[in-house]
């Protein structure tokens, strides 16, 4: 039986809205985005936990908190065993090598100033593992694992001369070249073309073997989310509304948000027909999220209950939970 | 007989740049049929955006449109002068762009973006104009109420719904949507789409969708053309393309696209990457990743040619 490599008990966070000068000196209120409120999930060793959800559901700043790139305003975060925010700062640099982060847009995330080797290279200085002929070495046989050759000509190329998929893979050996046990993948994939997706995602399952890696994998699109997660807990608007293996999601969901979810995906195949109704309205404020559920103005199901009590989020078989009052 | 909207023949787009003369477009024929729904797919950098910025005669230096012909209702629009153009666009021809926050004016009103579209081509006195912009955003589910707000007032679904109501306002005979539902969430999306499909019944709107895609294109529209290196590869009806894909890159674009229905999928991986526009291959453009390649291919490129159905294909296997 796998352990728990991070545990998230009860986190939040709130990010305060800035207002104006004289505003500040009339009103004792403050406002604050409701990024995530109040949710709990395990990631265990080994898994591909898929975090899904639309813009603003506070999927990334849940990646974000878990990398202590945000301190949650309350609730605690385990990583293996540890709780992060009582890592000192000068030790949160060791944690970071066990921890790595690849984002959406790999243009933004590489110095364009920077050979590609060495950027790959750059934080086995910084963490001073290694250096000179020594990194070059293990910059290179990282290139070759992850598919970038001829490493040694690669290595002296530039980001701008790079094509997107091959950015995409010098962002995943930069951040295996620290031999991380845990993997926060946001959007990986979102900027690459459909015939290169599923060439990185099957690389990061290759990975994932060969380097015993868990990830969390961060989408807001369902149809990649399902090709690689293990379990996925959908977010809405701060809150966990489901989690569950990925078939019990998927062929069971239980909360209408997820119904709707997968309803809306457009299917390639134009004999398909949607079998649920599409919600009106978009995401509301995070600032005032409703009360109750906080899906009910939308809910094409919600009774009385929902708008006044926000239901717990509930085991519904082994390992599903959904919180709804259904 | 079909009732024919835009003919484009052999149309070249070339891009000047330092390092050499980008191919964005490479004798691209396309018909486009009044009240058809066609999509036109592909992965980016394909030329599937260039050539609705074609159509419009919009191409930006230093990209030039260097050959062939655009019949717009039986018009070259390649020899039209700027005044004429811009009489056609808005008017008769519109456009949807992907990021409606980009594409509207933050200082104005929406309903007196509206009214300016509508005054500026037709002569309606502003009460008027305020009117039918009323009882157009109304028609597309937005409150009357809201056009005395500005675009940052409202939501990414509702600015989009804004962008349509203005392609509609002048009740163009072309409607480009250049990837109009790239920036929304999936549950939005699949309200603008719904929208869409109510609106093609309601006003029977020619409409060149633009999107990379393929669920999108088979849950809308009725004709694609799926273009790969600068070049349309393949047109077919949207049943057929989907059933019976022909084009050895339109079937390996459909096995590597996830279905959201199918839990066990298998998916079947197209070796490389498109093609550097400056320097394509000889031949046929797919032919370096085409899993039937022949000799020929390498050497010959081959036409777009009528198979079965209406489907046309170039590949030298038909």
């Amino acid at each position: 039986m796998a352990g728990n490599l991070v545990e998230v008990h009860a986190v939040k966070k709130w990010y305060p809205v800035q207002t104006g000068f004289v505003e500040n000196l009339l009103t004792r209120k403050r406002d604050y985005i409701h990024a995530v409120d109040g949710i709990d999930f395990d990631v265990k060793e080994g898994e591909v936990f898929g975090l899904a959800g639309e813009s603003g559901s506070g999927k990334t700043t849940t990646g974000r908190l878990i990398l202590s790139l945000a301190k949650p305003t309350e609730g605690r975060i385990l990583f293996e065993g540890v709780d992060i925010a009582s890592v000192k700062p000068g030790e949160m640099r060791n944690l970071r090598q066990r921890m790595q982060m690849i984002f959406q847009d790999p243009t933004a995330s590489l110095n364009p100033r920077m050979k590609t080797g060495d950027g790959i290279g750059h934080s086995l200085e910084i963490h001073g593992l290694a250096k000179g002929e020594e990194k070059k070495q293990r910059v290179i046989s990282m290139m070759e694992r992850v598919g970038l050759t001829p490493a040694s000509v690669l290595y002296e190329k530039y980001v701008h001369q790079l094509s997107g998929g091959q950015r995409q893979r010098v962002v995943i050996a930069r951040a295996l070249i620290m031999r991380p046990s845990l993997i926060i993948a946001d959007e990986p994939i979102a900027m690459a073309d459909v015939s290169v997706r599923v060439l990185l995602l099957d690389l990061m399952m290759e990975l994932k073997d060969e380097f015993d890696l868990t990830y969390v994998f961060i989408t807001h699109d369902l149809a990649t989310a399902k090709y690689v997660c293990n379990r996925i807990a959908i977010m809405y608007l701060g809150k966990i509304v489901e989690l569950g293996t990925l078939r019990q999601v998927y062929t069971n969901p239980s909360h209408p948000y997820t119904q709707a979810l997968l309803a809306a995906v457009p299917v390639p195949d134009p004999k398909a027909r949607r079998t649920y109704p599409i919600p009106k309205g978009e995401i509301p404020d995070p600032i005032a999220p409703p009360p109750g559920c906080r899906f009910h103005p939308r809910c094409p199901q919600a009774t009385d209950v929902c708008s006044v009590e926000e239901p717990e989020l509930v085991a519904i078989e082994e390992g599903h939970l959904v919180a709804c009052h259904l | 007989m079909a009732d024919v909207l835009v003919s484009i023949r052999n149309l070249d787009v070339h891009y000047y740049t330092r390092m050499g003369v980008v191919k964005a477009l490479d004798k691209v024929s396309l018909d486009i049929e009044r009240g058809q729904l066609i999509g036109l797919v592909g992965e980016s950098g394909c030329g599937k955006s260039t050539l609705g910025f074609a159509i419009l005669r919009l191409i930006p230096p230093p990209g030039r449109i260097v050959g062939g012909s655009i019949l717009f209702d039986a018009e070259e629009l390649l020899d039209k002068d700027g005044a004429y153009m811009r009489q056609i666009r808005g008017k008769r021809i519109s456009m949807v762009f992907q990021d409606p926050m980009t594409s509207l004016n933050p200082l104005q009103k929406i309903g007196d973006h509206l009214v300016e579209t509508i005054t500026t081509h037709e002569s309606v006195s502003k009460q008027e104009a305020w009117k039918r912009a009323e009882e157009l955003v109304d028609r597309l589910g937005i409150s009357p109420s809201r056009l005395s707000d500005y675009p940052h007032q409202f939501s990414g679904g509702m600015r989009q719904r804004i962008m349509i109501s203005l392609a509609l306002a002048l009740d163009s005979d072309l409607i480009i949507a250049d990837e109009p539902t790239t920036s929304l969430d999936v549950i939005v999306e699949a309200q603008i789409l719904d929208l869409l499909k109510e609106l093609k019944a309601a006003y029977n709107m020619t409409l060149m969708l633009i999107t990379h895609n393929m669920g999108i294109v088979a849950e809308l529209v009725d004709r694609v053309a799926v273009m790969y290196a600068a070049k349309i590869v393949e047109v077919a009806d949207a049943l057929d393309l989907f059933a019976n894909p022909v084009h050895p890159y339109t079937q390996g674009l459909l096995k590597s696209i996830p279905n959201i229905k199918l839990l066990d999928q298998e998916f079947e991986i197209m070796k490389g990457s498109p093609p550097d526009l400056i320097d394509p291959p000889t031949g046929c453009r797919f032919h370096p990743r085409c899993l039937h390649a022949m000799d020929i291919c390498s050497e010959v490129d081959p036409p777009l040619k009528h198979v079965e159905n209406g489907t046309m294909v170039a590949c030298h296997l038909y």
